[in-house]
């Protein structure tokens, strides 16, 4: 082997985001290494869109996303938990009273 | 207060590091055992144990050269497929094999392991890969077996999987096994083919047949006193079913498939067990196994031959893109630049 890899032979990784359809949200679908952006959809195309998976892709840096510490999930999402009056289901409306 | 400059799938930042004041491992160990009894599952900045991740990693690694190891046997026919469907057909496999390849492969990193040491290790020769892709595709039958046999076993496999404890393999195998099932199919209707054709054809069904059935059950791995993570894996639920529990439910479907193909099982001990309703079959040759798995197979050397020269042809490829994004990378910078000055002017 004439060129041994080495870790930093990695090209940037991105994280792939496909929209299914019009109308629908993009969604995460899992990520590649591409030397760029534009070559990051090119083979976004080619890994996650073989079947008609997608009418529109997103590609992100994987470096430049910030995200929660799974370590902290109970101090950032415990507070919601107790405030079910949010939800429609917590307030009593008699059956005969229609369209609420 | 933790800093977290990583991403919440994909790109790892330090596996399992620790934010204030730390449990002991034993209390985390409980912990993390308690969530994946309660079927929760495990993503990839979760704490995890060492073995846990280790274990991921070198499944998912082997599994993924697996998928590219496994694009040459087939491959050596796309310039021979006997028909235009046939080949695009075959095209259209060998190309989703790659992307097997390219979705397990970023699930292992996300364990913490880079996809360049991955690579090294199979160029190496130190990482392992599926033993079956080191047998030869010698006649155009050999597609259709592999098809109906081999991508048969591993969907055996992988559907399991799909239930994995570790989030990002698991999806990972989803995506693959809505992609396999045209996998089997077409080898399936491949073997239908020939063995409706002439007599020559059935010939060629058969020998491939005879060449791939055992290999193929081979492919559950050791049988259950032998396999040394079984018991971990399934109760970290990595694991579902044991290599033998598969290997028995392969060969319960696969028999009648052989028997509709007017097709012989080259097992002279296969019989229904009417008792059981489960084949009974005939001893494996683990001796074979194990030196293939070390080595010793047809096409070992072939196989990682092939990969280290696309590897080493592909370099000026990697290189220029490399150099191409830098560029491009600069002259956006410098057309920045020349644009906040023409507005500061």
């Amino acid at each position: 082997m004439n060129n041994p890899v080495s870790q930093d032979q990695d090209w940037p990784l991105f994280e792939v985001f496909i929209r299914s359809r019009a109308g629908l949200e993009h969604k995460h679908v899992g990520s590649l290494h591409a030397a760029d952006a534009q070559m990051a959809v090119e083979h976004a195309r080619d890994v996650y869109t073989r079947r008609q998976e997608g009418v529109s892709i997103w590609v992100v840096r994987s470096s430049d996303i910030t995200a929660s510490d799974p370590a902290e999930a109970d101090a950032l999402f415990e507070p919601a938990r107790d405030k079910i009056y949010r939800h429609p289901t917590f307030y009593a409306i008699p059956d005969e009273v229609k369209n609420l | 207060m933790c800093h977290i400059s990583g991403m919440y799938t994909q790109g790892l930042d330090t596996p399992g590091r620790d934010c204030g004041p730390s449990p002991d491992t034993a209390a985390l160990e409980a912990r993390f055992q308690q969530r994946v009894d309660a079927d929760e599952k495990i993503e990839p900045k979760d704490w995890m144990p060492a073995g846990y991740r280790q274990t991921l990693i070198r499944q998912i690694s082997q599994h993924a050269h697996s998928e590219i190891v496994g694009m040459l046997p087939e491959g050596n026919w796309i310039t021979r497929a006997p028909s235009l469907r046939r080949k695009v057909v075959l095209i259209a496999k060998v190309q989703d094999e790659g992307g097997h390849g390219m979705y397990l492969y970023s699930a292992a990193e996300t364990l913490g392991i880079s996809r360049a040491r991955m690579l090294e290790q199979l160029l190496a020769g130190t990482a392992k890969y599926s033993s079956i892709f080191n047998y030869p595709t010698l006649t155009w039958a050999d597609v259709g077996a592999i098809g109906w046999l081999v991508d048969g076993a591993a969907i055996m496999n992988q559907i399991p999987l799909c239930r994995c404890s570790y989030g990002p393999y698991a999806r990972a195998m989803v995506r693959i096994c809505k992609e396999e099932s045209f996998h089997q199919r077409q080898g399936f209707e491949i073997m239908l083919s020939l063995s409706r054709g002439s007599a020559g054809q059935r010939a060629m069904a058969q020998d491939a047949l005879n060449r791939w059935w055992w290999p193929s059950i081979m492919m559950f791995g050791p049988s259950d006193g032998q396999s040394k993570h079984t018991e971990q894996s399934m109760r970290w639920k990595i694991k579902r079913f044991t290599n033998d529990e598969l290997r028995q439910r392969f060969i319960d479907t696969t028999v009648p498939q052989a028997q509709f193909l007017g097709l012989l099982v080259p097992d002279p001990k296969l019989r229904w067990n009417e008792g059981t309703r489960h084949y009974e079959f005939g001893e494996i040759d683990w001796q074979e196994f194990q030196s293939v798995l070390k080595g010793n197979g047809p096409c070992n050397r072939e196989r990682l031959e092939a990969r280290r020269n696309a590897h080493d042809r592909g370099t000026w490829v990697r290189e220029a893109a490399a150099a191409h994004a830098l560029k491009q990378q600069a002259r956006a910078q410098s057309a920045r630049r020349t644009k906040d000055s023409e507005e500061a002017a």
